[in-house]
């Protein structure tokens, strides 16, 4: 754990990615292969599920502190943070004046990071509320200063430091042979952080079979400047920019696997994509688009949305709101990982692999490209975006190969709405009217360096099934009352989109939107992909 | 209550039967003075009472011209009838409690205070008293200080790594007491110690005073071309981002503050360390301070009021916040 926290204290004393590195470079090099499992899970924001919720946790701590708990409302004010208002109210160890049983814990004093998760962490779940409290306590009488704070961090499920996936991935390159792009594929789909794992995430050649595990997606940088500056319009692919759930559908050893984007298998909930997998040969992995997609058109997101937080999907539901895969791209053929092949090549490679197993399919489609015979052709197009339920174009470069990762330069999303902003919701506060005893009025927050800033409240654009279950997360997440407002886990990502943006001098912020609604709750999006405030200035109109 | 000894006007702390005011914000006929931070001694007065230990360092702040008399610590001086003397509150260099007595009444007003000793100032001592003025600038739990010797190793270890990644290290401090109490604790075997321009003068008058200081150099005074990876560099705040910091090369950067407790404060100033360490008293510090007094009610000002007034209600002392206009620690500097 200490050399854990240590890492985690490096981290968060630079901005510079390459001290960054550097850091974790060390801490990989040194760290036996169980602890390193851990770290990684954690780094790339992966979390075990919560053993408490905040509120009784909050009860324990002000019982250690031996304060009342107001007092630890004006401390965690002053803080802004739970897991480290925790950690600085309590004794360090050594000066706690109660009795305090570590006999409880399964060993004494320094052990390593998997010890902790895996022998008090991760049972923590399964015992009674009394002995979770003495585990708890006896942790805290234990750990002090950064360990203390680290352990607060994985127990509220928010450990969060500022390094990306391909930092960690950087520095796992560094101290292995392997390739980044191999390391990276290797961290995708489901896995347990155990010392195997570690090992085997740094060998050299690929020995896993793991036949459910997606590529690492390609993600496009948003266009800025006009689209003429990419040069020749021959050079690049336009395709529709669809609004739905990026996915890629996976047909292996006769079995179909679909991922989303966020790391989520939801083979399950779209049982008519995933009967498709059945009519595509062994060894392919198709990256696409699942919308919500009836008599040959695309209709509104919110359709898709009645799919997602679904346990039982009915007949009814399959009937109104019946889902497609628009193939966009392919990864995998006769089991050979084609991302190096040219776009032009592997488009053409899917055009034929579709018209030869799905033809005529209602389900499995591909996205059609956008043919135009200039810019000024396509900007025309381009314009018709709202009206075909689609979000702008993108524009890939036909010579380029499936990038690992957000890579400058091959991929562009040319989007007509420019102000929507994913954003993470902070807090929320109880509706009026006929919504009043639910939380039904939001405020988001985007982030500013590693920390959330509130900058819009927002009250419409949920359903009511919606509104139930934010409701309902909003009950089970408060972190702190203030008044009406409560203060919920970062968790929820939702798409905002807003008419206007000005700078503002009363707003914390220092902007102001006009007119704040959600489109849409973003389940295939972690707090950690929500937008930066930077990413918010940069609408701000230019002096 | 016009029987109290002090009360509380627009220009501040004052004492009716002696006629004189504590740590006033405007210009007052007589202003007795805690320390000579800014926010406790401003210019403009007819005539100042402070410690004998501080009156260097107040002058510099004050003026040449200004009308400073002094008392040592413990020395009792008869205002009207009241008797007003000095005790040390270990803040900074001659730093002291007001104490206030008339009539058989004991106030103490703390100014700002710090329990732990250092080596820059006389230690903090209890006064008894009737009704205490306290500080509440880190009165939350939340705030509770490590022993300065390991904060101090964490300073000088961080300037070791710093040269051997051949960085500068630059540490900032408020330029009137914690830069010193820090000098203090510097250890000059591992380097150069530079100090910026705005620590010169005050930096001499804590020696003019007797304060032991290893030796340091102007930041000014470096040649050409000079390699700084090896030195340590003593700032104010205010230095941080601006052009000043360019010569240096390389560096990284310290705050010494109480307030580098919360991992936010220092994210927010985009510093690279955070160094935990105040002079000003920390909970357990104004708690044990408080209950040393004896007093019967205890007035609270700048800082967390109504947090320590609300605790010290629910352990039954009188207590009441009063609003004044001292700063505390200054978030920047």
């Amino acid at each position: 754990m200490y050399t854990f926290a240590q890492l985690y204290a490096a981290l968060d004393e630079t901005t510079k990615t390459s001290t960054k590195v550097e850091a974790l470079t060390r801490y990989f090099e040194c760290a036996e292969p169980a602890d390193a499992a851990w770290a990684i899970f954690f780094l790339i924001g992966r979390r075990v599920r919560q053993a408490a919720p905040l509120p009784t946790l909050r009860a324990w701590a002000v019982d250690a502190a031996g304060i009342p708990d107001w007092l630890f409302g004006e401390c965690y004010d002053a803080v802004g943070d739970f897991a480290e208002t925790v950690t600085l109210l309590l004794p360090e160890p050594g000066e706690w004046s109660v009795e305090v049983d570590r006999s409880v814990l399964p060993f004494k004093g320094q052990q390593p990071l998997h010890r902790w998760v895996e022998e008090v962490l991760i049972p923590l779940r399964t015992q009674d509320e009394v002995k979770q409290c003495a585990i708890v306590r006896a942790v805290w009488a234990t750990l002090g200063g950064t360990e203390r704070f680290v352990w607060n961090k994985l127990i509220t499920g928010t450990f969060r430091v500022g390094v990306s996936q391909q930092l960690v991935v950087r520095a796992l390159a560094r101290v292995s042979n392997a390739d980044p792009p191999a390391i990276a594929h290797r961290l995708m789909g489901e896995w347990q952080p155990t010392a195997a794992f570690y090992q085997g995430l740094l060998a050299p050649e690929t020995t896993d079979a793991d036949v459910s595990r997606p590529y690492p997606f390609c993600l496009a940088h948003p266009l800025d400047d006009p689209p003429e500056t990419l040069g020749s319009i021959d050079e690049w692919q336009a395709e529709w920019k669809w609004d739905g759930i990026r996915s890629q559908v996976i047909r292996r050893a006769g079995q179909t696997f679909l991922w989303s984007r966020g790391e989520e298998l939801i083979t399950d909930r779209f049982p008519e994509i995933a009967a498709i997998g059945a009519l595509l040969p062994d060894g392919v992995v198709i990256d696409g688009e699942v919308l919500p997609w009836k008599n040959g058109a695309v209709l509104p997101f919110a359709q898709l949305q009645r799919r997602i937080g679904r346990k039982n999907l009915t007949k009814a539901v399959l009937d109104e709101a019946p889902s497609a895969l628009l193939a966009y791209d392919l990864l995998e053929l006769n089991g050979i990982d084609v991302r190096d092949q040219p776009l032009e090549w592997r488009r053409a490679e899917l055009e034929r692999l579709i018209a030869t197993c799905a033809p005529g399919s209602q389900a499995l489609l591909i996205s059609p490209v956008v043919a135009a015979v200039d810019w000024d052709d396509l900007a025309a197009q381009w314009a018709t975006s709202r009206t075909r339920n689609v979000e702008g174009l993108m524009l890939k470069r036909r010579s380029s190969p499936y990038h690992v990762g957000r890579v400058r330069g091959d991929w562009w999303k040319w989007k007509v709405a420019p102000y929507t902003i994913d954003a993470v919701l902070v807090y929320a506060q109880r509706g009026s009217g006929k919504r009043a005893s639910l939380y039904t009025d939001y405020t988001f927050a985007v982030w500013d360096g590693d920390r959330l800033m509130p900058f819009a409240k927002a009250y419409s654009g949920l359903t009511d099934e919606e509104i139930l279950q934010v409701d309902a997360f909003v009950r089970r997440n408060t972190v702190e009352k203030f008044g009406p407002v409560r203060t919920v886990t970062p968790e929820l990502v939702f798409e905002l989109a807003f008419e206007g943006i000005q700078r503002s001098s009363r707003h914390k912020s220092g902007i102001a939107v006009r007119f704040p609604r959600i489109l849409r709750w973003r389940h295939d999006k972690r707090p950690a992909d929500a937008d930066t405030l930077e990413r918010v200035r940069a609408l701000l109109p230019k002096d | 209550m016009p029987d109290d000894v002090l009360r509380l006007t627009d220009v501040g702390l004052y004492c009716p039967a002696g006629d004189f005011y504590i740590d006033p914000w405007q210009p007052v006929a007589r202003a007795v003075i805690t320390h000579a931070h800014s926010d406790h001694a401003r210019p403009g007065s007819a005539a100042y009472l402070a410690t004998r230990e501080g009156e260097r360092v107040l002058r510099t702040r004050l003026g040449v011209e200004a009308h400073i008399e002094t008392l040592t610590y413990g020395e009792a001086v008869s205002i009207n009838g009241v008797d007003v003397s000095f005790h040390p509150a270990g803040h900074i260099l001659g730093s002291a409690q007001v104490r206030v007595a008339y009539r058989g009444e004991v106030w103490v007003v703390s100014g700002d205070y710090k329990t732990e000793p250092d080596a820059t100032c006389t230690p903090f001592e209890p006064v008894h008293c009737h009704t205490f003025i306290t500080e509440s600038t880190f009165g939350l739990p939340i705030y509770r200080w490590s022993p300065q010797e390991s904060v101090l190793a964490q300073i000088n270890e961080w300037w070791r790594r710093n040269q051997q990644a051949g960085r500068a290290s630059i540490l900032y401090a408020y330029a009137l007491g914690k830069a010193q109490r820090l000098l203090a604790g510097l250890d000059a075997a591992i380097g150069p110690i530079f100090i910026h321009g705005a620590l010169v003068r005050l930096t001499e008058d804590y020696r003019a005073s007797g304060v032991s200081l290893p030796p340091v150099r102007y930041v000014g005074e470096a040649p050409r071309g000079f390699d700084w990876s090896q030195a340590l560099i003593l700032a104010p705040p205010s230095a941080h981002g601006t052009p000043w910091m360019r010569r240096f090369g390389v560096v990284s950067t310290g705050f010494a503050s109480g307030w580098m407790r919360i991992r936010g404060t220092r994210r927010r100033r985009a510093i690279d360390r955070g160094f935990v360490l105040s002079d000003h008293a920390d909970w357990p510090g104004l708690l044990a301070a408080i209950d040393a007094t004896g007093a019967e009610r205890v007035w609270v000002t700048h800082g967390y009021a109504a947090v320590l007034v609300r605790w010290l209600q629910e352990h039954g002392r009188d207590a009441a916040a009063v609003q004044t206009r001292f700063e505390g620690e200054a978030g920047d500097g």
